[in-house]
C-alpha cells in the first residue's frame, strides 16, 4: 500500500478504525481533538458509533459499559481528561475489559498548558487509578509505530482482558510524517464466554468489579498478577539503535526518544561509542534486555520530558552497577538534540560528579537556571 | 543526507501549506520526511512556523535548533531565525515585507519580492509558492518538477485552475539564486 501523509491523531484514529473500532466514547482536549474530530465523521460514514459525551467521566464509563458487551471500544484524551477517567480505568481494570485508552500528554501538573510533555509515565505506568493493576503501555516514537501499535492493541486488550493505554505526547499528535496504513477490518463484536451481549437461551452473565468477599477479591487479585507476569514474559517491545559495539547509551521513549536518536548520531560523529535504547512497551518495560545491556556500558544518560518518572524504574533495573546520569525538560518543552548531545559529552568526558541521585545532579546543573 | 527547513511567518501566509507541499515532494520521492508546526502562544495572531526535516535514513528530531535552511517571510522570523542558521545554510527572507538587510555573510541569503512578484502575477496568496520557488533553487534538497508534481496530486481537484498559477510563482522565486559565500 501507498504511504500517506498523516497528522498522529488522524493517524491513530484511523488505525482504530482499521482494526476494527466498534465504538468510540470521548471529549475533546487539545492536543488531542483532531482524533475525536476525525472520528466524529468517519464512524458514522461506516455506520459505527462515534459519542461525544459530556465529560471525560461520561466517555470512560460508557466505554466501560461498551466494553461489556464484546465490542472493540476505545476512548481517547490528554493529561488533564484521563486523570478525570481515573475512577473509570479501575474499574474497568477491576472487571478485567479489553479497552484500549489514547492518552496525548500535555504540559502539566494541573491544567497545565497544550504543549508536548511525558509527565504522566508514572500516573499511567504505574498504575493512577486504585488497587492493584497493571495497564498494558505503548509508547509511539513516530506515526508508523502509532499506527501499529493502536492496530495491534484491541487485539493485546483481547488477549489479556486488559486495558492498552497508547502513551504518545503533544507533539507526535501534531507531527505529519508517511506512514502505511493497514487493511480495513469491519466493525469487531465478539463474543467471549464473559460477555454480556444478551442472555437468550443461556445462563445469565454478571460483569462487575465488586467484591464483598475479601478472599475472592484476593482470588481476582492474584488472577490479574499471573496475568500480569504472562504479558511481562509475551509482551516486551523495544528499539535498539547502535548499540552493537556501544559503551555508553541513552534511555528514551517516545518522542524525547526520537530527539535523543540525533543526539547520538552528533556524538557518534565525533567518535564516541553511543546507542540508543528506546522502550516501546513501558509496561511490561523491557528490563531483561536493559540490564543485559547496562552490563556492556560505561554510562547511561535518561532523557525524558518530565522530572525523571521513568529513571526511578531504569535505576532499579540497572541496579547501581553502572553510572546513570538524567536529563530532562518540563512543562512542555521539548529537549533539542544539542542539549542532548552536550550532556552525552559530559557523561562520556567529565564522569566527575556522580554522587547521590542523578536527578539531584541535574537539579543542581539545571534548577539554578531557572 | 538529511536537510532541515524552518518556514515561518504571520498566520495567513502559508506558511504550513508551504511545508506540507514540500513534506509531500519529498515522501513521493521516497525520502523519510516530518512537518511539525509550531506550537505556542504564537499560534494565534502572531508568527506561525512550520519545520520539514528531509532525510534518507530515519529521522531522528523533527524539531531543530539549527535548520540548514530558513524562509523568513516577515520581519519577527527574520529577527528569530536569521541566527539559527547553519553555517554555509540558506536564509530566502521575504524582501516585501523586512525593512532590513541581512548581517550574517557566512550563509547563502537571497532577498526575494514575494509580495510583489505575486502582485505582479495576480495573486497576493502566491507569496508562498514565490519563496519556495526560491527555496528549491538555493538548497539542493529536491528537483522544482517534483514539487510541482506533488501540487498536482496532493492539492484538492477545485484548486487545479491555479496549478499554472502556481508553477508559474515559483519558477519567478527560482531566478533568485544567492551569491556564493565571499569568506
Amino acid at each position: 500500500m501507498a504511504k500517506e501523509l498523516m497528522k498522529g491523531n488522524v493517524a491513530i484514529a484511523e488505525a482504530a478504525v482499521r482494526a476494527g473500532l466498534n465504538a468510540y466514547f470521548g471529549y475533546p482536549i487539545t492536543p488531542q481533538t483532531e482524533l475525536l474530530e476525525y472520528l466524529s465523521s468517519r464512524m458514522p460514514e461506516l455506520g459505527r458509533t462515534f459519542l461525544q459525551a459530556e465529560s471525560e467521566l461520561g466517555a470512560i464509563n460508557m466505554v466501560y459499559g461498551a466494553a461489556c458487551t464484546g465490542a472493540r471500544v476505545m476512548s481517547s484524551s490528554s493529561s488533564p481528561g484521563v486523570s478525570l477517567m481515573m475512577e473509570g480505568v479501575s474499574y474497568i481494570a477491576g472487571t478485567e475489559l479489553p479497552v484500549v485508552l489514547v492518552d496525548v500528554m500535555r504540559g502539566g501538573p494541573g491544567l497545565g498548558n497544550i504543549a508536548p510533555a511525558q509527565a504522566d509515565y508514572n500516573q499511567i505506568v504505574h498504575g493512577g487509578g486504585h488497587g492493584d493493576y497493571h495497564p498494558i503501555v505503548l509508547a509511539p516514537a513516530n506515526i508508523q509505530e502509532a499506527i501499529d501499535l493502536t492496530y495491534g492493541a484491541f487485539d493485546l486488550a483481547e488477549k489479556y482482558r486488559s486495558i492498552v493505554v497508547i502513551l504518545a505526547d503533544g507533539s507526535l499528535g501534531q507531527l505529519m510524517e508517511p506512514a502505511e496504513l493497514p487493511e480495513m477490518k469491519p466493525a469487531i463484536m465478539r463474543t467471549p464466554d464473559w460477555a454480556t451481549y444478551g442472555s437468550e437461551g443461556r445462563e445469565r452473565r454478571f460483569l462487575t468489579s465488586i467484591d464483598l468477599d475479601p478472599s475472592q477479591q484476593e482470588k481476582t487479585n492474584f488472577r490479574l498478577e499471573h496475568r500480569w507476569q504472562e504479558i511481562k514474559a509475551n509482551e516486551v517491545q523495544y528499539k535498539e539503535y547502535y548499540l552493537d559495539d556501544a559503551e555508553y547509551a541513552v534511555v528514551g521513549f517516545g518522542t524525547s526518544g526520537r530527539i535523543a536518536l540525533s543526539a547520538v548520531r552528533a556524538a557518534r560523529a565525533k567518535g564516541i561509542k553511543i546507542g540508543l535504547f528506546r522502550p516501546v512497551s513501558l509496561a511490561p518495560y523491557p528490563e531483561k534486555e536493559l540490564y543485559e545491556l547496562s552490563k556492556q556500558l560505561k554510562g547511561l544518560l535518561v532523557v525524558e520530558m518530565n522530572a525523571g518518572q521513568m529513571l526511578e524504574d531504569v535505576l532499579n533495573i540497572t541496579r547501581s552497577q553502572i553510572p546513570v546520569e538524567f536529563y530532562g525538560r518540563m512543562g512542555g518543552i521539548l529537549p533539542m538534540p544539542e542539549e542532548i548531545e552536550a550532556e552525552i559529552d559530559r557523561m562520556v568526558n567529565d564522569p566527575t560528579e556522580t554522587d547521590g541521585h542523578p536527578r539531584d545532579r541535574w537539579l543542581a546543573r539545571f534548577g539554578k537556571m531557572n | 543526507m538529511q536537510k532541515e527547513i524552518i518556514i515561518a511567518g504571520f498566520g495567513g501566509q502559508g506558511v504550513l501549506f508551504a511545508g506540507q507541499l514540500l513534506t509531500y515532494a519529498a515522501m513521493d520521492q521516497g525520502l523519510q520526511v516530518t512537518w511539525i508546526p509550531s506550537y505556542g502562544p504564537e499560534m494565534r495572531g502572531g508568527t506561525a512556523n512550520c519545520t520539514v526535516v528531509i532525510s534518507d535514513d530515519e529521522i531522528g528530531s523533527p524539531m531543530v535548533s539549527r535548520p540548514s535552511a530558513v524562509i523568513a517571510m516577515n520581519l519577527p522570523s527574520l529577527d528569530k531565525y536569521e541566527d539559527k542558521v547553519k553555517d554555509g545554510g540558506v536564509l530566502v527572507v521575504n524582501q516585501s515585507m523586512v525593512d532590513r538587510e541581512v548581517r550574517r555573510s557566512d550563509i547563502k541569503v537571497t532577498m526575494v519580492p514575494a509580495n510583489t512578484i505575486a502582485e505582479e502575477l495576480g495573486d497576493k496568496r502566491m507569496t508562498n509558492m514565490v519563496l519556495l520557488g526560491a527555496l528549491l533553487a538555493n538548497l539542493d534538497i529536491l528537483p522544482v518538477e517534483a514539487v510541482e508534481k506533488a501540487l498536482k496530486e496532493h492539492l484538492p481537484e477545485k484548486h487545479h485552475k491555479l496549478l499554472t498559477l502556481n508553477k508559474e510563482a515559483m519558477q519567478r522565486g527560482g531566478s533568485y539564486v544567492a551569491a556564493a559565500i565571499s569568506v
